[in-house]
């Protein structure tokens, strides 16, 4: 009862205020100016604040905690400091993968960024019929289940798929015999898993730069033409310097493609063969899973978040960095 | 070069990589199909039935459909109170947000299992849609912030002084007039959710009949190893009601992904 009737003199001290700011009736807020802070800004947040804390947030923070300790996921854990840390680089699988990732890396970020700067410094500015249908298809291999992305390229790289069939006419043509099981090979299947990356990448970087150089002002390429400036020059002083913000987005958006590249590695090659396609992603999995180091698994899976961060705050400062 | 041969040469070498781009694509139709040698849709019948696809898309279309309706809904709200309210730790609040979109799935993907489990949410279509919601929501709060932010200050007055309170302009004014960015949150939100594979691999571990459509071809991989004409044919299945959907809204889905939107 108190709690009523403290609200009502509350509320009664209140209405004049509130006339005053707002006309509004009911005077629900109290009485406040127009733009005040308001705490009801906090009702709002709360539903979003509490799933994202409960299953996003706090699992982060179990993670870390989980990645202190030696644990098989059964019995009881024991502590271990940071020495499932240390075993990141330690242990030679582990190390191996992290490689596997830099690899991957160039495969997925590098390749796709400097052969899509490289066709759209070729092409030159005339307005291009039909950029939505290019833009369109370019842009699939994003929006396609990377699990799905997986099968087609397993047959790809069959040993009766198109790649081998087009080696086998190269052979009968007289040409050695290039022909692999690509995927199942300790050479070649790290690249070949990198070219899914690059072939999913470029249509973004593409379909970004070509954005960027629309919007870039034809006075610049005709002051530089005046200048005398070659192609080359004219792409280095031009359109280098204004696609830097399409270049950190593109270097962002591929890198963290790498970084998590869990379903492809798992539905083409299980970290195989051996241990040759082995990445970090796909570690965290295998480590708590099949082999009973949750608490490695766990680090691995929070040094992932540290990097996947550490790219995005970092890349964009590192591009864009001198102006802003 | 003339600018007509320049116009060519641009045309050429866009038309050769849209050809990379869809070639595994087409790959994957004519295995499908068991091209050229004839047009034969068996193949697509008998991955229905072994691969169990009609349950599998039922599934994701249920999980799809209730995380991207309840991200939605706490996002417009979160984003709404960050973008158009000032209020005491509404610039921290966001940053907790903004940190969420570089959180990738394998870093929490483990303490989820375990915890999950112990609170009975394994194999359950909750264990698959609050997680989700929780990364959609990360994503959502920052993009509909931004929304929020861009509406002129004068036509939240006008509301107020015509006697809406917040939760009416909200949902009768600014939701309406805000549809295009609503939109594109919903199809990213949407595409995400469809694609997922690793939370659904770990979390229905044991009921066969809670598997999502990428989870249920991983497990027809399985068991057809090489048969390519029918695990090209599952691919398909999978893949084309997100395609479909990009193929009419491609302009949304393209600027969303690019817009700097820090998540895969």
């Amino acid at each position: 009862m108190t709690t009523v009737a403290r609200h009502k003199t509350a509320r009664k001290r209140s209405e004049p205020a509130d006339t005053r700011a707002a006309g509004r009736p009911g005077g629900r807020y109290g009485g406040r100016p127009p733009g005040e802070p308001r705490a009801i800004g906090w009702l709002y947040v709360l539903p979003a604040l509490l799933v994202y804390g409960g299953f996003l947030l706090w699992p982060l923070i179990r993670g870390a905690q989980f990645s202190l300790y030696d644990w098989d996921g059964l019995g009881t854990a024991e502590w271990a400091g940071l020495s499932n840390y240390t075993s990141t680089w330690t242990d030679p699988a582990l190390r191996g993968a992290f490689g596997h990732l830099l690899v991957l890396i160039v495969f997925y970020s590098v390749f796709p960024c400097c052969i899509a700067f490289v066709l759209v410094g070729a092409m030159s500015r005339t307005k291009i019929r039909g950029l939505v249908f290019f833009r369109t298809v370019l842009f699939l291999p994003q929006v396609i289940a990377m699990v799905a992305v997986a099968v087609a390229w397993r047959w790809v790289y069959s040993e009766d798929g198109p790649i081998n069939t087009v080696l086998g006419w190269l052979h009968s043509a007289g040409l050695p015999d290039w022909r692999h099981g690509w995927l199942g090979d300790f050479t070649f299947a790290l690249p070949a898993v990198g070219l899914v990356g690059t072939w999913v990448g470029i249509g973004l970087a593409l379909v970004l730069f070509l954005a960027g150089v629309q919007k870039i002002p034809r006075e610049l390429y005709e002051a530089a033409r005046i200048d005398g400036a070659g192609a080359v020059r004219e792409f280095l002083t031009v359109t280098l310097p204004a696609l830097r913000r399409e270049l950190a987005v593109a270097l962002t958006l591929t890198t963290i493609m790498a970084i998590r590249n869990f379903d492809l590695i798992y539905m083409a090659t299980e970290g195989g063969p051996g241990d040759a396609t082995k990445v970090p992603a796909y570690e965290v999995y295998n480590r708590t899973f099949n082999t009973g180091e949750v608490g490695l698994g766990c680090a691995i899976g929070v040094t992932l978040a540290v990097l996947a961060f550490a790219v995005t705050a970092g890349i964009g400062r590192l591009v864009e960095g001198k102006d802003a | 070069m003339n600018p007509r041969g320049e116009r060519i040469f641009n045309h050429a070498l866009l038309a050769v990589f849209a050809v990379i781009a869809v070639f595994p694509m087409i790959g994957v139709v004519t295995q499908a199909l068991k091209l050229p040698d004839d047009v034969d849709f068996s193949s697509f019948g008998t991955a229905w039935r072994e691969g169990h696809f009609a349950t599998y898309l039922r599934n994701s279309l249920i999980v799809t459909a209730c995380t991207v309706v309840i991200a939605a809904i706490l996002s417009i709200m979160a984003g709404y109170a960050l973008g158009a309210m000032r209020f005491r730790g509404a610039s921290a609040l966001f940053l907790v947000f903004l940190a969420g979109l570089t959180i990738p799935t394998e870093a929490v993907v483990v303490p989820l299992y375990f915890d999950l489990r112990s609170m009975g949410l394994d194999n359950t279509y909750a264990g698959l849609i609050l997680p989700q919601v929780a990364m959609s929501v990360a994503f959502g709060t920052f993009w509909m912030r931004a929304y929020f932010r861009s509406i002129p200050p004068s036509l939240l007055e006008a509301a107020r002084i015509d006697g809406a309170s917040s939760w009416t302009t909200l949902w009768r004014v600014l939701v309406p007039i805000g549809r295009p960015a609503i939109l594109t949150m919903l199809l990213l939100t949407t595409m995400w959710t469809w694609n997922e594979f690793l939370l659904p691999l770990v979390i229905i571990n044991s009921d066969e009949a809670l598997r999502t459509a990428p989870l249920g071809l991983s497990f027809f991989q399985g068991t057809h190893k090489t048969d390519y004409s029918l695990l090209m044919a599952g691919a398909l299945i999978i893949a084309a009601p997100i395609v479909i959907v990009y193929v009419f809204l491609q302009r949304q889905f393209i600027a969303g992904m690019l817009s700097g939107a820090i998540k895969e």
